[in-house]
Parts: C-alpha cells; structure tokens; sequence
C-alpha cells in the first residue's frame, strides 16, 4: 500500500476541496452541483467521486441549458451523467424565456447568458435547493476574487459583497434563513493552469472542442473569433473563415470565442498557458468586456 | 511544487495594493487584456500605470481608491505557488484582516518608510501573531521617498524590534523597497546597495512553506457518514473527514470524542484505495472495526492522544458584529463540522490593540479583542488555539440569522488555568 506524505500544491487544493464539497454535504438538506458542461464543473465531478464514492453524490447535476450550446457538450454532459450513475436535471433557458414572457436576446451575437439567472433561480424554487455547488475561481475575474467560499444569497440569488460573511480558517458557515441560499465554490483558489494540470494528473477525459479542430469561424471587428452557429444573426459585412482552434472555455456560444492553437492534447494546452499572455475571459468571453464591472452587476443580480 | 499562503497588511496609503500588484506585474502573472485595461484608464486619468488598480476589484473600491473586503490573488513562479489575501487597512475593517490572517502562513506588514511605524503596524502585527502567524516580513515601501537612506531604514526596523520582542515574534526579516519602482520586490535594487538581503519575492520562495498543525497530535473529524447501501457493499459505513492534524496508520486504537467509545481503525481510504497510513490535510475515509455509533462533528484520534473534551473553556474572541456582546448572550458555536449551542457567561478582559493591555470591561463591540468564558450545551472536542490553529479554532454563529458573530481561538480548557475576572476599567499589562 502506498504511503506518499509529502503533499503538493495540487494535493493541498484537491483536499481543500474535498472538504468543501463534504461540508456541503453535512450542512445542507437539498444540495445541487450546477454543471455547465465546462473543465470547472468536470473537475467538479471528479472531486466529488474522490469525496463522496463508494457512496453516491449527495446532490443531482442540475445543467441550465442556454439553447445556444455546442453540441458535443451536451453529448459529453449525457454521457457523462451516465457513466457516474447520477441524477441529471437540466432546465432550459427558452422554457423560462417562454414562461416568463421575456425578450429573446437581440443584436447579431445574442447571448442568452445573463437569461441563465431567470433560470437558474426557477430552478432553485423548484426544487426549493438550499446550496448550489460552482466551478467559479478566484483568479477569473476581479469582482470573483472577493467572493467567498460559501456565498449567501437572498431570496431574490442576490450578492451583496459589503455583507459578507467573514470567511475564517477552513470553517464554513452554511447556516441560513428561509428562502436564503447559498452557493458554494469548492475550487476558488484553483487557477485555470491548475485545473488543467489536475485534468492531466487525473487523466480526466474532456470534450473534444477544448482541443484544436476545424472550424467555421465568424471574425469579429475585435479580431476574436466565434464559432459560427446558427444562433448568430449574421450579414453580408461578416467574414466566415475555416480555422483551427481550441474553446478555453466553454459557455453560451454566441459569446464564447475561440481562440486560434494547435493544442490537440492536454499537454498541448499546458504549453500554450505557460505561454498565454491574455487571461481566459479576456480572451473568450464577450459579456465581461461590456464594462468593467460586468460580472460584478451580473453577480449582484443574482448570477453565479 | 509545494504551496505558501500569505497575508499583506499595511495602512490605507502604504501601498499594499501596488505592492501586490508590483509582486504579479514582474512576475509575468498579469495577463496582456488585463494590462490594457490598466493603460486605457490610465490614458483616461494620466500618471503610471496603477498597479493597485489590480487588485481593488469593486466599484466602491475604485471609486475611493481604497480596498473594502478580502481579495485574492495568485501567481506562480517555478518554485512556489502563491495564494496572497489582500486585507483592508481600514480600522473598521479588521475583522477583514482577522479573516485573512486565520488562512495565511505568512504576514508582510506594510510601513510606509516616511510615517514608520505607527498604530496600525502595531495593531496588525497583534492580530497576525494572535492568529498564529509564524513568519512576519516588515517591508518598509516607498524607499524612493525618503532618498534611499538606510538610517530611516534601521530606525523603522528598531521600532518595529520593539514590537516583535513584546509580541514575542518567532521570524521576522525586514527589507527596504519601493512598491512603486518594483525596488527589491522581486529583483533587488541598486538604489539600496546597502541592503545585502534577499528580495521581497525571494524570501517568499525560500520561506518554510505550510506547516500543517502540530504533527504530532492526531485530530480527524468525521464531516459525513458515507453508507451505500448497495447490492455489493450492504453493510459499508465510511467516516469521510479531514485529517486536521497529525498522521493516522490502519490499525490505529482509537477512541470517538465525545462518547469515548474505543476501537480500531480497520482501514484508510483515499479516492477508494486503502492506504496503510495518511496525513493531514488530506481528505479521507475511516471504517472502523466495531459498528460504534459515530456521527458528524465526531472526533477520532488514537487512544494516546487526548484532546480537550470539555462544556467550559475560555476564550479570545475578535467580535464581528455590528451589535455589542454581553454576558449570558446565547448563540451557536460551530467548531468545524460539529455546532453546538453555546452561552457566553463572562467577558473577562478586553485587549488594547494598540498598547496591548488588557483591561476589565463588560461588551465587546465590533472589532474588540476580549477573552471570554463560553459554556456549551454538549462537549466539545477541543485542543488550545497555541497548540493546533485547526482544532483550536471555531467561530460563533447567530442562531436566529445565522450571521458569523466571531472568531474563537480557545485560550484555556482546563479550570486550573482559567484567568481570574478583572473588574471593569482596572487595567494592566500583559
């Protein structure tokens, strides 16, 4: 039997998130995992294997479906589901966009992510979920470094970052009111290297558009480029090219961008980031350069 | 690659900000989009790039140009990884600094080289090593201002000597630098040719990284009964839990806390393989030879091991609620997986964070340090804050709100040692 004690880096996060997932656990009565189809979530799942099996998960995979997904994603989400033998709940964007009688998204890329929310908080009143589980880190984005570990929302999924709850040492604070919830995100001190070097050290097979493959691409003025979809409202003036590129990440397609690479393994991709000069959102996501404080008013609404 | 956690503390204009994001900028940690949306505000507002713009990341923040809550940041260099909490300087904020400092191994106390050391040094320096902070680096910033001279440099480094032998500070390593022009921060300086030390980013790779709670004393607490249920394992119960501190080995005689059931640890899991032994803080699972009745907030530790098993204990609570603790208030105590009911039934003395007496009073209000006797209504399984900053630790929770109220290190569980009651106003030096 193996007795390695020294502990890396990787070692200290998986356990500190093997911790969290299992004080999720202990504290709450109807947990949920939010899983986007993304690396974050995938990683999730595997910490949640090492956290909870021989048993099963304490918590369903709940996929807020935007409509607007690449499809390989929700076949991988399918399989995946499958292959853990876990409850999948999936709720779509267009039922609430439906239900709710609100406006469908305008403009040439029309994103249905800030929509999600409307969703999402169906969804916990549904199942009346009193913690939902992310794969939001720290290092994304400005507003996301001062989020806590466990994040109290109101009734109404609100953030408010001037009270918060004090985080201290390693104990978390679950408790709450009716009609309160709280969000919980296990891998907050993980940067995006370490979420892939941990995909390479746990051999965590991905979806395929996170490695380089053909694709019709659409340039935008910005030079980014999108893959292009059918959800796109596209004229004359826009210029489709074939290109091969790799998603970094993976959300609502009309505004997750592509980024050009020959990455074709996780090895690959390693490399490129060691290399990267331009952070993930940066480079792919199209909602957060609509101001500075995008995420920060996004997150105060109710988003995760 | 190992890991080191750290904490900057510093006055509202020492620069702590810039001083962080001096630390990512040359250590090729800020990405090219991030850069330029510095330089467009920059182009907006005129002066340097402002580094500290990477780091105030709300709207509040950038509007006063100051830093409200607890940020984070991360970068790597081929030696370390680095978590870094960017606490407030404000006084209304030290619950702020309090929360940063329980998670870091390390403190830089930032001095601006003009000022010295002033209350806030003094203040921060306190709550750091109450937090159990075992390396401290004093970096006097702005050296730029003060003409680079190394007398205002020994000055500031006797002062804060002061300090430290009263606080009786284990490390402490001092460097002059300048935040500003990114002096001695990550490369050294030939502006300080006086100065033989390391570089601000150079003790930080070289500084002993996390030392998990005393080695020697086994602590695990059981978060979560794992029982499939299944066809093929019908009788599987697995205690899932954190090893706080310690190793545990399979075959280990072992007794449950609070029940002081004993038996014998059967086997140890990780990711489902069994392990002949683990230390902490690795995530585990525990089955145990006799079907004893466990549950979660359960303690198992070996049987030559004995922790504090207690309904009494005395305490040092930083108070962080807007409304003022009294004696005989009620409230929760939550010590890691386990919550317990709780009274507070004395507020013995109160710190002054600046002169560091203790003084008789009869609240404690936001902010406040005091030492308090807790009563709980079941016992608690408890090691004293000095000994193991896991188990020593707790916080108290609102029972009706379910606000976190304070942090609690325990200070004494033995009647022997508990501090007699000082009256109120009656001062003296600790």
């Amino acid at each position: 039997m193996p007795t390695a004690h020294y502990l890396d880096y990787l070692d200290r996060l998986e356990a500190e998130a093997i911790h969290i997932l299992r004080e999720v656990a202990g504290q709450f009565e109807r947990p949920a995992l939010l899983f986007s189809g993304g690396k974050d979530s995938i990683a999730l799942t595997r910490l949640a294997e090492k956290a909870f099996r021989p048993g099963k998960f304490p918590f369903p995979l709940v996929h807020i479906d935007t409509g607007h997904n690449f499809e390989e994603i929700i076949n991988y989400r399918d399989e995946l589901a499958a292959r853990l033998g876990e409850k999948l709940i999936v709720r779509k964007v267009e039922d609430t966009i439906r239900e709710r009688g609100l406006r469908e998204p305008g403009g040439k890329y029309p994103s249905r992510n800030p929509l999600q929310t409307y969703t999402l908080l169906d969804v916990i009143e549904e199942f009346e979920f009193d913690a939902c589980i992310g794969g939001a880190r720290r290092d994304e984005e400005k507003a996301r470094a001062k989020e806590r570990i466990f994040s109290v929302r109101d009734d109404f999924g609100q953030w408010d970052p001037k009270r918060q709850r004090p985080e201290l040492w390693n104990i978390y604070n679950g408790r709450i009111q009716k009609g309160e919830n709280v969000r919980v995100f296990p891998i907050s001190n993980w940067t995006e290297l370490d979420v892939w070097n941990y995909i390479q050290r746990e051999n965590i097979k991905l979806p395929e558009i996170y490695f380089s493959h053909e694709r019709q691409c659409v340039v935008l003025p910005s030079g980014q480029l999108l893959g292009f979809s059918e959800h796109l409202n596209l004229d004359e003036t826009d210029e489709i090219v074939n290109r091969r590129v790799r998603f970094r990440t993976v959300g609502d397609s009309t505004c997750t961008a592509a980024v050009e690479s020959d990455a074709s393994s996780v090895d690959d991709i390693i490399q490129d980031l060691l290399l990267a000069k331009v952070s993930e959102r940066g480079a792919t996501r199209l909602d957060d350069n609509l101001s500075e404080t995008g995420m920060e008013d996004r997150k105060r609404n109710g988003y995760f | 690659m190992d890991l080191l956690r750290f904490i900057t503390c510093g006055s509202v204009d020492d620069g702590k900000s810039t001083l962080i994001g001096r630390l990512l900028y040359d250590s090729d940690s800020v990405s090219l989009d991030v850069l330029a949306t510095l330089e467009k505000r920059r182009a907006t507002t005129g002066g340097d790039v402002d580094l500290a713009l990477l780091t105030d990341g709300l709207k509040a923040e950038r509007e006063q140009g100051i830093t409200i809550d607890v940020a984070h940041k991360y970068f790597t260099t081929p030696r370390r990884k680095f978590i870094i909490t960017d606490a407030p300087g404000h006084v209304q904020y030290t619950r702020n600094m309090v929360t940063g400092a329980s998670n870091a191994d390390l403190a830089i106390v930032l001095v601006d080289a003009r000022q010295g050391v002033i209350e806030q040094t003094r203040r921060h320096t306190l709550l750091a090593s109450l937090l159990g902070i075992q390396h401290f680096v004093l970096a006097v910033n702005k050296m730029d201002l003060v003409g680079h001279e190394e007398v205002i440099f020994q000055k500031i480094v006797a002062d804060y000597q002061a300090i430290a032998e009263q606080l009786k500070l284990p490390n402490v390593v001092a460097i002059p630098l300048s935040a500003l022009n990114g002096d001695n921060v990550v490369r050294r300086s030939s502006f300080l040719p006086w100065y033989q030390g390391p570089s601000l980013l150079e003790h930080l790779e070289s500084v002993p990284a996390a030392t998990d709670a005393n080695p020697n004393e086994p602590r695990f607490q059981v978060q979560y009964v794992i029982r499939p249920q299944t066809e093929e394992l019908p009788d599987y119960r697995g205690y899932a839990g954190r090893i706080q501190s310690g190793t545990y080995q399979a075959g280990d005689r072992v007794r449950i806390w609070p029940s002081g059931l004993e038996t014998v640890i059967e086997a140890i899991e990780v990711n489902q393989q069994e392990v002949a032994s683990a230390t902490a803080p690795q995530g585990v699972v525990l089955r145990l030879r006799d079907d004893v009745d466990v549950s979660r907030g359960d303690t198992i530790v070996p049987t030559a091991a004995h922790p504090a098993v207690v309904r009494e204990l005395e305490a040092t609570l930083c108070w962080m609620d807007e409304r003022p603790l009294r004696a005989g208030r009620k409230l929760l105590v939550q010590h890691h997986s386990a919550m317990v009911k709780a009274a507070v039934t004395t507020i013995l003395q109160k710190t002054n964070i600046e002169t560091f007496e203790s003084q008789g009073t009869d609240e404690a209000k936001l902010n406040d340090i005091v030492r308090v006797r807790l009563k709980t209504a079941l016992p608690l399984v408890v090691d004293e804050y000095r000994q193991n900053r896991v188990t020593g630790a707790f916080i108290l929770v609102d029972e009706q709100t379910g606000a976190t109220l304070a942090a609690g290190l325990v200070a004494a569980t033995d009647r022997e040692y508990f501090t007699e009651e000082v009256p109120a106003e009656a001062a003296f030096s600790i």
